[in-house]
């Protein structure tokens, strides 16, 4: 029988294998806070189009984008990068798509069995900020791992009936093997993808 | 690509191809990691029952295929998504250049797409003015070099990194080192330009679910969302064989593409679109979106009762992966524009009999594809079908209509090769191969030396060795096939030796012939079918419970090939059923139904190692047996890396094409002389003749012995 714990050992273990890195915060407002270390720690992205930017900037302001975080936590955010001197996006991606250093999303759901995210993406902003962002942190609830693809088909199909709509399945950063098949990570998507379980709460348990 | 205008200039081509020292390397390296890869992918899954439910998945999609695009466009229109049909190739890109125009497109970006590949679209909009821009990896690469992809998933496996860095110095004006983590990042660098510019993007798709109009796209680099999501316009160029009718379908063949095709649980990315989505690039701030089925002949095959299977296929490319052939030559050779053993088939369907006829030769007919296609396409059958057909239709070369003349008689076939003895006496030399080669052989045979025809065949000396058995506990007829019988009859006469005083009526009914097996690979499918109907006669005749062969691939022919045979034969299907449920050859009889035991046989410790042929491990599934048999005799047992690859003989394919058999047995003889053995053991003929040829010619220090002999010759002798 599995139990929220052994699915979520095993989604760890899988996306592990995928060089993902995956951690264990306590609240969403623990995850805020550790996308702002990674960005404090990471070194300001490379645009992928200079001659597009505006001129070099000596010391140009870190991006992180988070378009569809709640009001609360998106205030919390806002909060969070001012005072780190970060920049904070919740819309406008179009206007950075020569990368951003941050995108911080919520999963909608994880697959246990290969270590995949399910977003719906439907939102240009979600989509674009999972995609340009050279880190893409994405937040995951432990109750909504599911052992398997097949165990997600009514969940996808609502989606799939909801037209127009753009669901992704990430499994790990962005990939390649087309040279001399050796792994490269970071292609045309993020170079790291991070995962933070949030376990679920105590009374939901019993 | 193929552009050779004949077998001969094929060759030529091939030829040049195995001397490609990078490739070689690589493609060695590769199918040693693919194997590993894929095996850990699949750990713990039941691998046969997926495929077969993947099989019946997609054949019943392909039955409705004309229903499942009816309903998926039907969808499509209620949530704004235009659906097109495109008959050929060129229609297909002309559909797609018309959106283009009507949509006042400049430029155009594109993720992978086989289908793409197929219709050429890419010259196609090129000619019409527009700027197009591959952005997986390796499809810009070649793309920038101005080839064909060599793989369907790795198009550039072909290419060093230092060719790619020496391409990418060119391209962005600077110079590139050759690391490939670098060269990764130009790849992102440059392109991210092209898809913020591109006005159109334009992907292939690996589903189409007809009940949502949805499209799901597998990638790795992330390359096809961005193509998806920046440009105002997007185009899907779709085969009508992904339309599956649910969700359901689609997980169902994603838990085997990703781990066939690379060894991943899963891709990076898989993307589900339905219609079309908010946009900022487009005027309305929504997408034009279009998908372009393409027919190209899909529909006949749909209905073809022989090739409709081959629509099952999701790309994956472990055909190629696994094959003895695409492994020395590559892609470019094998294939047109699908690669691999898939490719050999649909090549003749989708791009003609001319750029199908020489490719089509090229199968070694091991078996290897089969055995790890993961919608369970039985790939080797359906080359041999498609080279029959191409002879019925542009004739029979001579060579070919000889071999089924003489094979159509057992008499004339027998008479010329007891002639066959004599012609060669003044050739051969004491130790019984061909010391020249005769006229009739060409030079290109020379990479081995070849066995001389026996003095007396094994059905001249079966008079001499048969024994009455009074009240017998079984009833055993031998079929020797021609090669035991006319050049290995020592083989045969250690079978013999191993049956005797086991209280079995051992029966060698003379009437048989040549199995067949030659004449199908030749594409004689007409002799083929003569040549089985006259074996089952003359092996029915003995009124047997078993037959026994020790010819691997007499052994997989017998079962397996008459069973395909005579499918569609009424009046047959009874006699054919008998005759192949009594077929087994000869390891899996002496071990599976004798259970012959270790006190049988005195211990003799010497180092052996062993060969798999095709058609035992993978034509018969047997891989046990003979392991089983080398431990019992007490022989000391060294398996070779790669035991069940290929040896390179593959019948007539090793004078066809000698220069690729010639470097296939070079590589298995390399992993023979790492175990250290001194005896290589193997359960074939053809396989025998191949490797004692090599051994012989190279000068190594290994005997290479039929199972028989050696557990014969480690037989107790009862008192």
């Amino acid at each position: 029988m599995q139990t929220p714990d052994s699915l979520s050992a095993l989604f760890k273990q899988k996306a592990e294998l995928v060089s993902a890195v995956v951690k264990e915060v306590k609240t969403p407002h623990e995850a805020l806070q550790y996308a702002i270390d990674v960005c404090e720690r990471k070194e300001n992205c490379l645009s992928l189009m200079p001659a597009l930017n505006e001129p070099p900037d000596a010391n140009p302001a870190k991006i992180i984008a988070a378009p569809a975080l709640d009001a609360t936590l998106t205030d919390a955010m806002r909060a969070l990068c001012e005072k780190n001197n970060i920049r904070f996006l919740t819309s406008g991606l179009r206007e950075h798509l020569a990368g951003i250093d941050i995108g911080l999303t919520f999963a909608d759901y994880g697959i246990a069995e290969t270590g995949t995210l399910v977003l719906d993406s439907s939102s240009e902003e979600v989509r674009l900020t999972t995609m340009i962002s050279e880190i893409h942190i994405a937040i995951l609830p432990q109750s909504k791992i599911r052992p398997d693809a097949y165990h997600l088909e009514d969940e996808l199909g609502k989606n799939m009936r909801s037209y127009p709509n753009y669901t992704a399945f990430i499994t790990g950063a962005s990939r390649t093997a087309d040279i001399e098949r050796v792994l490269a990570l970071g292609v045309h998507g993020p170079l790291e993808l991070h995962i933070l379980i949030i376990p679920e709460p105590e009374k939901e348990r019993t | 690509m193929q552009e050779a205008k004949n077998l001969k200039g094929y060759k030529k081509e091939v030829d040049d191809a195995l001397q490609n020292e990078f490739l070689r390397t690589a493609m060695d390296n590769f199918a040693v990691a693919y194997r590993t890869g894929r095996a850990n992918a699949f750990a713990g899954m039941d691998v046969e029952a997926l495929v077969a439910d993947i099989a019946a998945a997609k054949d019943a999609a392909i039955a409705r295929m004309d229903e499942l695009f009816e309903e998926f466009k039907t969808n499509a229109e209620k949530i704004g998504l235009k659906v097109h049909r495109a008959e050929t190739a060129s229609q297909a890109n002309a559909i797609i250049a018309r959106i283009a125009k009507e949509n006042g497109v400049n430029k155009i970006i594109k993720s992978k797409s086989m289908t793409a590949e197929e219709t050429l679209l890419n010259h196609h909009l090129e000619a019409d003015g527009y700027e197009v821009t591959e952005t997986d990896l390796g499809e810009w690469i070649i793309q920038l070099r101005g080839e064909g992809p060599s793989h369907m998933v790795m198009p550039a496996i072909h290419l060093s990194r230092f060719q790619v860095a020496d391409l990418f110095t060119d391209v962005t004006g600077e110079k590139q080192d050759s690391e490939i983590e670098r060269l990764v990042k130009v790849a992102r660098r440059e392109l991210r330009k092209a898809y913020v510019e591109a006005d159109m993007g334009v992907s292939g798709a690996n589903f189409a679910l007809a009940d949502t109009a949805t499209i799901g796209l597998t990638t790795n680099e992330g390359n096809a969302r961005l193509v998806t999501t920046l440009p105002r316009v997007h185009v899907a160029l779709v085969g009508l064989e992904k339309l599956v009718p649910t969700l359901h379908d689609a997980l169902l063949v994603n838990r085997a593409l990703p781990r066939n095709a690379t060894g991943q649980g899963i891709t990076s990315y898989v993307t589900w679109i339905t219609g079309p989505n908010v946009c900022g690039s487009a005027p309305d701030n929504k997408k034009e979106m279009h998908i372009v089925f393409l027919d190209n002949g899909r529909r006949d095959l749909a209905r073809d009762p022989v090739f409709a299977q081959v629509l099952r296929c999701v790309r994956c490319g472990a055909c190629a992966n696994v094959c003895p052939v695409y492994r020395m030559v590559g892609g470019h050779r094998y294939g047109h524009i699908y690669i691999g053993a898939i490719g050999l088939i649909i090549t003749y369907f989708f791009h003609g009999r001319d750029k199908a006829e020489n490719l089509v030769q090229n199968c070694i007919n091991c078996g290897a594809c089969k055995a790890v296609c993961a919608a369970g396409i039985d790939l080797p059958r359906l080359i041999k079908e498609v080279h029959a057909r191409i002879q019925d239709e542009s004739g029979h070369p001579l060579t070919s209509l000889l071999m089924a003349k003489v094979l159509r008689s057992r008499k004339l076939f027998h008479t010329l090769l007891r002639s066959a003895y004599l012609a060669q006496k003044p050739v051969t030399d004491e130790s019984h191969y061909l010391r020249h080669l005769p006229f009739v052989f060409a030079q290109e045979h020379n990479f081995r030396r070849l066995p001389a025809i026996a003095e007396k065949p094994f059905r001249d000396r079966w008079p001499l060795l048969k024994t009455a058995v009074s009240d017998p506990e079984m009833r055993v007829a031998l079929f020797s096939g021609c090669v035991q019988d006319f050049v290995y009859p020592e083989q045969l006469e250690a079978a013999v030796k191993l049956l005797s005083d086991r209280n079995i009526a051992l029966e060698f009914p003379t009437d048989q012939s040549c199995c067949g097996l030659p004449l199908e690979m030749m594409g004689e499918k007409k002799t083929t079918r003569e040549v089985a109907r006259q074996n089952i006669n003359a092996m029915s005749s003995a009124d047997c419970d078993y037959i026994i062969t020790l010819c691997a691939s007499c052994a997989s022919h017998l079962k397996n090939g008459y069973a395909k045979l005579f499918e569609h034969d009424e009046t047959m299907t009874d006699r054919v059923r008998r005759f192949t449920s009594k077929v087994h050859p000869f390891s899996a009889f002496l071990h599976d139904i004798l259970k012959v035991k270790a006190d049988e046989f005195k211990p003799v410790p010497v180092k052996t190692t062993y060969h798999a042929p095709c058609h035992l491990c993978r034509g018969l599934k047997i891989s046990e047996a003979p392991h089983a048999l080398i431990e019992l005799a007490g022989l000391d047992f060294r398996p070779a890396q790669e035991e069940e690859t290929c040896c390179g003989f593959g019948g007539s394919y090793s004078s066809k094409f000698p220069n690729i058999s010639s470097q296939i047995l070079s590589k298995k003889l390399d992993d023979f002389k790492k175990t250290e053995a001194e005896i290589l053991v193997t359960e074939c003929p053809g396989c025998i003749m191949q490797l004692r040829g090599g051994v012989k010619k190279r000068g190594d220090n290994l005997k290479v012995r039929h199972i028989a002999e050696v557990l014969a010759e480690s037989k107790r002798q009862t008192e």
